[in-house]
């Protein structure tokens, strides 16, 4: 390092050799990514908890010990060998009804996200690209729903359109897309300058072409790391309105629903196996989508030498 | 600056307008013709049969929703269908205890937010920044509701120290001390959820900001390592903050709903449920419209906030 590189880099760090931005040989960017990700230990966790937890969903009826809709003999029991968890009020498995929900959480956690995605990816795209009126237009219709607080829209649409499982993955989608569509536009705006793009238009490219091939492809990284934190963020507003009562329905079990019952100040006191193990089940699967998520926005950062 | 306010006025507008359509769509999605829910429901059947012919309900839609804003214009939300009391009433009644509870949290929950982003970010990589990020995680991680029967379960039935419900103690007089007692759990949940949405916003809006040349410089001045990092790090560091600010407020809305329901806050939330569960459709979209309203209006006073601190924004174009 000569005296004018040590005059002008920073005052602690040493700047970077070019070794280091560019590792050796030509690392395939998924090394690299994983490299990245890998440096996140909370993430691989995180991620571990979420491929156990998708294997619970997928897998329910093999792992459940019982039915989860299935009223056993004994009812409000404590954690026993008969029922590892217990039993609720009405005489269901506890530990049962926990491995099922994961279903639902995640088939509302992902499902809404895919339509809020597919929404808000387009919209954004048209919005930016084509700017003026149509950008105008797009944007105020963003922002008017994104006044009414969210929560309290949800409840309201439930509330009129009634609850279930299906209902909830469409109203969380169907009300999640503005700030994908905000996402994606402004990305938009900055690739429509790129040289690339400017060639693609010159070559006569159709316009979805450009759209779909040249464009969408770049915004791809912010949509996946906006899209993990919204599928942590639906499996919250999930348990939200399944624990006010708006949500999933018993029977079928979902955390939420399960943690209604802790509404009662009995189930509360004194039999906490019921309202304690799918609070914690939901805390353990948002948080580790939330570090997973941390951990893309690391990995996928362009800016990032590491 | 004056042409920016009132430009960013115009542009609010109609926004606040289409907040108005959307609402109504929904209504008229519901049960019931939301005309229907201007009339008092203690008019007899015959009387109001005349009234529909006379209010037009057999008008097209947009006809409907030009009555219906024009009341709206004149402060008029209409009747609860339930309890026949003007929703407006309902509301404003409300809204003191929710305000209350809505902004004591958002001042602690910026007041544990900032430093703690700061100390974060200038100490990156240190086990107080591990301490922070992490619990910033669990902040955002953590469901309210649970949260809140959690603190119940331990202050509440195990402790024994703290009230569980209402905002003063049934039958007393209610006063300051009282309903502080109330208050602390309640604040508790939705403090931990802005403090956890805030610290990493600080943290890493610091982050960025002791990268800048301008430290350097001011370093390079002799300038005293304490006022290069409150004078020149921290007021640039905690401009873009005001607009995550702007945005606390629709999350606040929605966090007091869940946790007015599980404490028995007296206010806007309990109310939204309570009008949920009756199925009173005319008080529900009274209180979706409000809460729209005074999100738009926070967010304009944010942006106006936003260009009278940052000195980058032009006012003019």
């Amino acid at each position: 390092m000569n005296l004018f590189e040590r005059y002008f880099t920073g005052r602690k760090e040493p700047q970077l050799d070019t070794d280091m931005i560019w590792p050796e040989g030509d690392e395939s960017s998924i090394k690299l990514f994983t490299r990245r990700f890998k440096k996140h230990k909370l993430a691989v966790a995180g991620l571990g908890v979420i491929i156990i937890l998708t294997l619970c969903a997928i897998f329910a009826p093999l792992i459940a010990p019982y039915d989860p809709t299935t009223v056993t003999e004994s009812f409000g029991a404590a954690p026993s060998m008969d029922h590892l968890m217990g039993t609720d009020q009405v005489g269901r498995d506890q530990l049962s009804r926990l491995i099922y929900s994961a279903r639902v959480s995640l088939s509302v956690g992902v499902g809404s996200i895919l339509i809020a995605v597919a929404i808000g990816t387009i919209l954004g795209l048209i919005s930016g690209y084509f700017g003026g009126w149509i950008d105008s237009l797009i944007m105020r219709i963003t922002d008017m729903f994104m006044a009414f607080p969210y929560i309290m829209l949800i409840l309201v649409v439930a509330s009129i359109v009634g609850p279930g499982l299906m209902n909830m993955i469409i109203i969380l989608g169907v009300l999640g897309w503005p700030g994908i569509a905000r996402l994606v536009r402004g990305n938009v705006l900055t690739l429509k300058e790129a040289e690339y793009v400017k060639a693609s238009v010159v070559l006569g490219y159709s316009t979805p072409r450009i759209l779909f091939h040249h464009i969408l492809p770049n915004t791809v990284a912010p949509i996946l790391i906006y899209a993990t934190s919204g599928i942590a963020g639906a499996i919250l507003d999930e348990a939200a309105l399944s624990f006010l009562g708006l949500g999933v329905q018993p029977p079928t079990p979902s955390w939420g629903n399960m943690l209604a019952s802790a509404q009662s100040l009995t189930v509360l006191t004194s039999q906490p196996w019921l309202w304690i193990p799918p609070g914690v089940m939901i805390i353990l699967s948002v948080l580790s989508i939330n570090f997973v998520g941390d951990a893309l926005r690391d990995a996928l950062d362009p800016k990032n030498t590491k | 600056m004056f042409n920016y306010v009132i430009r960013r006025i115009f542009i609010a507008i109609p926004v606040l307008i289409g907040v108005t359509i959307i609402n109504f769509i929904i209504m008229s999605m519901a049960p019931g013709s939301p005309v229907d829910m201007l009339i008092s429901p203690q008019i007899p059947a015959e009387a109001l049969a005349a009234k529909r012919i006379e209010l037009g309900l057999d008008a097209p839609a947009y006809v409907q929703y030009l009555s219906w804003f024009k009341h709206l214009l004149q402060g008029d939300l209409g009747y609860s269908m339930i309890t026949y009391e003007p929703v407006l009433n309902m509301i404003l009644s409300r809204m003191g205890p929710t305000l209350l509870l809505m902004g004591v949290s958002l001042i602690i929950g910026v007041a544990i937010a900032v430093p703690l982003g700061i100390l974060s970010a200038r100490k990156q990589y240190s086990k107080l920044d591990y301490a922070a990020v992490t619990g910033s995680f669990l902040g955002i991680s953590v469901p309210n509701f649970f949260l809140g029967l959690g603190l119940i379960y331990v202050f509440s039935i195990w402790l024994k120290i703290l009230p569980s419900s209402g905002m003063t103690t049934l039958g007393s007089e209610g006063g300051f001390g009282d309903i502080l007692l109330h208050l602390i759990m309640p604040v508790i949940v939705l403090t931990a959820n802005v403090a956890g949405r805030n610290i990493r916003y600080v943290r890493s809006s610091m982050l960025e900001i002791l990268e800048q040349d301008y430290l350097r410089t001011a370093r390079a001045k002799g300038l005293k390592e304490t006022l290069v990092i409150n004078r020149h790090a921290v007021r640039n560091a905690l401009i873009p903050i005001i607009t995550v600010l702007g945005m606390e407020i629709p999350i606040l809305f929605g966090g007091a709903v869940v946790i007015e329901q599980i404490f028995s806050w007296p206010g806007i939330g309990q109310l939204t449920m309570s009008s949920i569960m009756s199925r009173d459709y005319s008080t529900i979209m009274g209180l979706n419209l409000t809460a729209a309203v005074i999100v738009i209006v926070a967010n304009l006073l944010t942006d106006i906030t936003y260009a009278l601190v940052d000195p980058r924004i032009k006012y003019s174009k």
